[in-house]
Order: C-alpha cells, then structure tokens, then sequence
C-alpha cells in the first residue's frame, strides 16, 4: 500500500498528491461541460435536420484553423515541460510563450468569427434568429454556449500560461521543481481535448 | 500544552481565524456561519408554519409565502445540510482520524470556506434588492425561473458560488484520503467516518459542476435569450429538470453519507463492540455514491417523461435502497449483545436510525409509480424528505455535535440538558413531518400559502409540533454555548472511543500529533470481542 | 527543492511531434469526410476518430500512459459516468 512519508507541518511538497488534485479538478471541467453535451445530444436528437443546416452557416475554415492552432498549442506546451526537464530553459521558455501567443490568435479567431456571425444576425435574441425553426435557435444557443464557455477556459488558460511563465523565468519552476507547470499544461490540455470535441458537434454538423 | 484554540498562527486577533488554514479552525468557522444561517431558515420555517396556522385572512400575501419557502430551501440546503457534517466534522476530524497533520491542500480548504460565506453573502442580498427574492422554490424551473421578475439571477448566482466551496472540499478530502493516510493505515484501517467522507467527496466532486452549468445557463437565459429551456425558442423545459436533478440527487446522498458514517462511529462506541461489517458499511457508502447518481428520474415521474424512463428509473430507485439497507441492519447488529451506554450522543444516533428509516421507507414508496401519481407535489413528498434531511442528517449532525463536542473545544455540556432538549425536539419533529405525511397522503399539495378546511387539523398540529421543535432546537444549543463559555473542563477520552481523535489531547494541539502514529491494528478493537470484524 | 516521488519519465520530442501529427492528420480525415462523403460515413468517422484523438491527447500530451493504474481507472470511471448519464437520459428523450 502507498505509504506517504511523515513529514513535518507544514512545509511538505507532495508531487503525486498535486498532481491527483490537478486532475480531480479537470474532472469537475469535465463534467461541466459535460452537462452541455447532454443537453446538445438531447436536442441532436430532437432536431437532426436543423442541426445539420445550421451548421453550414459556421465558418469552418476559421474553425479548422482554430483546431490545429490548438492542437499544436499542446503541442508547445508539452515541449516546454520536456526542455526544461532536460535543462534546456531557453526551449522551455520559447514553447511556453509560442503555446500563449497561440492561445491568444485563438480568442482573435473566434473574435472575427462572432463579429461575423452577429453581423450576420444570428445571436442570441436577433430578430433574425427568432425568425428561423425552433432547431436553428436551439442549435446557436448551443454554439454561444458552449463555444462561449470554452472561449472563457481559454482566456484562464493564457493567463495561467502566463504566470507559469513569470515563475520559470524567475526559476521559482525549475527542471526538478516543475509541478506548477505539469499542471497549467494539463489544465491547457483538457481544453484542447474539449475543443477536439466541439469541432465535429458544430463545424462539421453540415 | 497548547491546543488549536490557542495558537493564533502568528497573526492577531480575528485573522487568527479568519486566515488560518488549520482545518480545525476552518471546521470551527464553517460550524459557526452554518448555525447562523440555519436559525435564519429555522424561523422562516416557523413563519411558514404560522402563515398554515393563520388560514384566513392569510397573514402574508401569497408572493411572500412563495419567497418563504424559496429562500428557506434554498438557506437550508446549500448552506447547511449540503455542507453540513463534512464541512464541520469532515474537516476537523478527517486528518486526524487517518493520522494526518491537516488535509493536503490547506490554503483551497480556506478558500472553499470564503466561497460559502461569498455565496451565503450572495444569496442573502437577493433578500433586500431589485424585485425582492426567488419566488420559484430552491429547485428554480424553467419557464417560471426564466420569466419571474424576482432576483432569480442572485439567487443562482450565490447557489453556484456555494458550489465553489462543496467541490473545493470535495477536492481536498480525495486527495488527503489517498495521499495523507499514516504508515499502517491502510484503507480497511480507516474509521467509517473517513470512508463515508470519500464516497461523498466523489459526489461533491463529480455531480456539483452539473448543477453549476445549470444555474449558468438559467442566467444566460435571462441575461441573453439563450433559448435553450424556453418551449418559444424550441428549448424544452423537461431538459432543465433533468439536468437540475442529475445534480441534486446525488446531492441528497452528499448530505446522508457523512451523517451515515458519524453514526457508524458513535454506535460501536456507546455499544462497546466492534462495528458489525465494517466492509459492507464501507463499500455501501460507495455503492450510493454510484447508485446515486443514476436514479434522479425519479423527482420526474409525472413531468411527461417517456413511461420507458419511468420504468428505468424506478427499477434503479428501488436498487438504490439496498445499500442504506445494508447500513441499517449492520448497525443494529452491533447492537446485538454489546454493552450498550444511553449518552447523549447515543439517544440522538438511536433516533436517526429511526427518523431515517421512517424517511427511507417514504422514499421507497415514492418510488412506485402508481403512488407517485398521488404523492407527487404533495406534502407527502414534504414530509419524506423532511424525515430524511432533518431526521437523518439533522439529526446525524447533532448526534455528532454531541459526541465531538468535548474534544473540540475542550468542554463538557450537561447530559442533563441535551437529553431534556430530546424530547421537545423528538415530539416536535414528528408532530411536525408526520401530519405532512398525512397531509399529502389526503390530497394536500406542497407549496400552497393556504388550504382547504378538512386539511386544517392537520396543519394545525404541525404547526404546534413546529414551535415544539423549535423551542428544543434553542435548548439544545443554548446548552452548547454555555458550555463553550462555562463547562467544566472534558477529558481527554470522555465516550472511550477508540479511533484516532480520542488519543490526541482535548482540544487538539495545532499539528494534531507530536509523532505521526503508525497503525498497527483494525479500527474499532474494543476490548471485547477484539476479534470481530 | 529537491522533489519526493516524481516520475521519471520525461515524454520524448519526437514522441510529442509525432502524437501531433497524427492529430492533425485526423483532423484533415474529418473534415474531408464531412466534405466528401455520404452523413453516415461521416458520422461514423466522427464517432471514431474524435475519441481517438481525444484518447492521444489523454495518453500522451497529458502523461496519463505513464501515470499509475488508479489516475487511469478514475478518469475512466469520470467519462463512463457521464456517457451512463447520457445513456439513462436517452431512454427519455428517444421515447417520449
């Protein structure tokens, strides 16, 4: 059985143990969006048709863009780990600022593409919008929602990013001390993962 | 030598205990601000009870019976039974029970804290602003939630900062459980309690972030005309309440499992005997944790769910019973042949199996299709959950105020007292929730400011059973202030209890143990029968 | 300081490009079979590769490969209970 050392209060680093905590709160980002993707596979359902024609009112280039910039930002990410535990810092530094700047051209994405699709007069509440099958609406619902609530988890993440950064340049993240920037790379992790899965659900619906 | 009650942590005055992340002081905070809140719910209770009693002319306009008994669910529930015996005794007990010196995230334990005093906050000033507080019962359904002109946005948005600080617990205990536990202390070592705790903690963990996207999406709703539960736009109310229950199921299991797992400690102790199946207790609370979360259909039966999902899910209900069961019969099987002591703490964990069961067996009977089509929205269902929240985890948690009230401060409150205090609150209690039993069983619906006259003997004695209640609720704590102030000194090992916190001095040292300990035995070896399970 | 049990395997670069690769190598079959080819075709490929690519970013990008057995079973158990969720609600919505 895992016997955890006897340490004294109150100073103890437990990696595994920050690491554990780490995951179980991915699992609460998890089952947030989680509910809605029930909610989106309950009205998938309800509404085939509409999903699939209001897909084709995205845009899926801006969308498969915004898909490899994220999947190469965990990419980066992952890289910064492994250069600074092989010591080299200047790698390490590099990857962590490009997966940053990659994170922002992101939000600038999905800026132009909302401005887009509000130019176009489908947000929530638009006359416009109102004026379409109850599908429709339900789907763009959906789309703010979900897309809006990842935009958000991308934001904390280039901000989390970000001071991760800070540490490894003042070494307070070191090669044998690298927890803090373990865990900011999963956090960045998972909201790749969850974009892995709004590409199809939205984009590729058409 | 000096206990957590001295040592300041080198700060001064109130931010030795408003900044310290000692998880006992924390507990202490946590115990503090819930009593407040729930005397708040108690008497808004107790105006509910007054406004049944008062039946014409009403005494509150019907807008105020709605805000009633909206804001007492919604006081009730977040701030005290959901928290409840974790946030308290989960987090004083837990690390010492495993041996531990504090839990293994002591700064996100503070926080959690600050999340249910933001929340409370929150929550409480949706009493005083805009168009005066929720009118939708704590269980906010679309479309009403959506159209309301009430401060619905407040008061969801205080029901998820609370959510902060559940899952923030949640967090801390996996982790402590898994990485904290002392050399020997082997899971098959680890008192109940703790077991208990770690089923709940999962629930806290897994099934609160639902009810967060939930209370989001209400608020989007207002705010921006989302769409999604409004029948106008294509969205389908039926949808938020399954999503509403897919959380707050499992959230009555986060607030019996603890209540449960006090009560495993308390009975072998006043028995004198080992646990019967500590196993099968400590694999149960797992099994409701999971079970749990696969019944919440059964709050829907007469919502328009498809008869395939009734049936689902009252075949799962039905399942989900059998665990509690086990827990039931294996507590009274430790009774069997032990050397049973009747203390304080004792009486009032006699009761809770009682009330529990009485809560339990309700449920089941709501589980039942064709007499779910009666009791649904009844007072029936007011009566059940009462017996369960109340009689069980109410109960569970003053049981556990009782048993862990010396070692905590240091202090012995008078049996005397709480055992006079038993009978008011025993009497009252049921007088109370058994006439909502019959109530609903005659027809009378739930959240009505007024009813017809054949119900009327009926609510009159619950109402009398209310202010019974009530007056024994005030004695019972009154009886612990005292004592805060003026008992006499307790001793180290006052019940003879024999897991961890009992050899620790009374209160606590601030690291809890001068020398980690390391477990060499079974929990719960009493002297007799030692070689028990 | 000088951390207690931390792990020694350090993910390898080409390991890292090569996971990344292939990331967008599936992506680029998705959305030429959303393009190409007949709904369920598509579908299918979407059921398919989507969790695959999910599952890489999991198993490598995030470590979980060489995590220990019980980090493993517990993010299985967390996605198997929302998919039961999902599941117990289909008899609802399928139904009704």
């Amino acid at each position: 059985m895992n016997s955890p050392p006897t340490v004294a209060h109150p100073a103890h680093k437990d990696y595994e143990g920050s690491k554990l905590g780490m995951w179980l709160f991915l699992f609460t980002e998890i089952l947030l969006f989680g509910g809605l993707f029930i909610l989106y596979s309950a009205y998938r359902a309800r509404y085939p048709l509409e999903f699939h024609n209001s897909g084709q009112h995205l845009n899926v280039v801006i969308g498969v863009v915004n898909t490899i910039i994220l999947l190469t930002s965990s990419l980066t990410v992952a890289i910064s780990i492994t250069a600074l535990r092989r010591r080299d810092r200047k790698l390490s530094l590099l990857s962590l600022s490009a997966t940053i700047a990659l994170g922002a051209a992101f939000l600038a994405n999905k800026y132009i593409e909302w401005s887009g699709e509000i130019h176009h007069g489908l947000y929530p509440n638009s006359p416009a919008l109102m004026q379409r099958p109850h599908g429709d609406q339900i789907f763009f619902g959906l789309y703010y929602s979900m897309t809006g609530l990842h935009g958000l988890h991308v934001l904390a993440g280039i901000v989390l990013l970000s001071v991760v950064l800070v540490f490894v340049i003042r070494e307070k993240i070191t090669g044998t001390d690298f927890n803090k920037l373990e865990n900011a790379g999963l956090y960045w992790h998972l909201v790749d993962v969850i974009w892995i899965f709004l590409l199809p659900l939205f984009y590729l619906a058409a | 030598m000096s206990s957590y009650l001295d040592d300041n942590g080198g700060r001064r005055g109130i931010l030795g205990w408003i900044a310290s992340t000692d998880h006992k002081r924390i507990g202490v905070l946590y115990l503090a601000s819930m009593l407040i809140l729930f005397f708040i719910a108690v008497a808004i209770g107790v105006l509910m009870r007054i406004e049944q009693l008062a039946l014409d002319p009403p005494l509150f306009a019907p807008q105020v019976y709605n805000a009633f008994f909206t804001v007492h669910g919604v006081i009730m529930i977040f701030m005290f039974v959901l928290p409840g015996l974790p946030a308290v005794f989960g987090n004083f007990f837990l690390p010492i029970m495993i041996g531990a010196r504090d839990v293994a995230f002591p700064r996100l334990n503070l926080l959690s804290w600050y999340f249910f005093i933001a929340g409370a906050t929150i929550v409480i000033s949706s009493l005083f602003t805009g168009n005066g507080p929720p009118d939708t019962g704590w269980t906010f359904y679309a479309p009403f939630s959506l159209k309301t002109g009430t401060n619905v946005v407040l008061g969801v948005l205080g029901a998820f900062v609370l959510g902060f600080s559940s899952i923030l617990t949640g967090l801390n205990f996996i982790t402590t459980i898994h990485r904290l536990r002392a050399p020997g202390m082997t899971w098959h070592r680890m008192p109940l309690f703790a077991w208990s705790l770690y089923g709940t903690a999962w629930i806290q963990l897994l099934a609160t972030p639902i009810i967060g996207i939930t209370l989001l999406l209400i608020i989007a709703e207002r705010l921006f005309g989302i769409g999604v539960f409004d029948p106008a736009k294509g969205g389908d109310p039926l949808l938020y309440q399954h999503l509403f229950w897919i959380y707050s199921h499992p959230a009555v299991y986060i607030m019996i499992l603890p209540a449960m797992g006090a009560i495993s400690e308390i009975i072998p102790t006043f028995a004198h005997k080992t646990i019967f199946g500590y196993k099968a207790i400590a694999y149960s609370s797992l099994a409701i944790a999971f079970l749990g979360s696969l019944v919440w259909g059964h709050h829907m039966f007469t919502s328009g769910m498809s008869e395939t999902a009734n049936l689902v899910f009252s075949l799962l209900t039905f399942i989900v019973a059998v665990p509690s069961a086990i827990k039931v019969f294996n507590w009274t099987a430790t009774l069997y042949k032990g050397s049973i002591e009747v203390k304080a703490p004792m009486l009032y964990a006699l009761t809770f199996i009682f009330l529990f069961s009485i809560g339990g067996l309700t449920g089941l009977m709501q589980g039942a299709l064709a007499v779910n089509v009666h009791l649904h929205d009844t007072y029936f269902i007011v009566g059940h959950f009462h017996y369960v929240m109340f009689g069980g985890t109410g109960i569970g948690f003053l049981a556990a105020i009782l048993y862990w009230f010396p070692k905590m401060f240091g202090k012995t409150y008078s049996e005397k007292t709480a055992f006079l205090s038993w009978i008011p609150i025993f009497i009252g209690f049921n007088m109370l929730y058994f006439s909502m039993l019959v109530l609903g069983y005659m027809g009378m619906p739930r959240r009505y400011f007024t009813h017809l006259p054949q119900y009327h003997s009926a609510h009159v004695i619950s109402s009398i059973g209310s202010f019974i209640m009530a007056f024994g609720l005030v004695l019972f704590f009154a009886n612990l202030l005292v004592a805060l102030f003026k008992g006499k000194k307790a001793e180290q090992n006052p019940w003879g209890g024999v897991t961890l916190e009992w050899q620790i001095p009374t209160p606590p040292p601030a690291e809890n143990f001068l020398v980690i300990p390391e477990i060499k035995g079974r929990p719960y070896a009493f002297n007799r029968r030692a070689s028990d399970e | 300081m000088e951390q207690t049990d931390m792990q020694e395997h350090i993910i390898p670069y080409r390991t890292l490009v090569f996971v990344w690769l292939l990331l967008i190598l599936f992506t680029a079959i998705l959305v030429s079979a959303s393009r190409l080819f007949h709904e369920t075709l598509s579908v299918g490929a979407m059921l398919v590769l989507t969790p695959i690519k999910a599952g890489l970013v999991f198993f490598y990008f995030m470590h979980l490969k060489y995590e220990k057995t019980y980090l493993k079973a517990l993010v299985l158990l967390t996605l198997g209970l929302l998919v039961l969720v999902i599941g117990l609600l289909f008899f609802d919505v399928l139904y009704r």
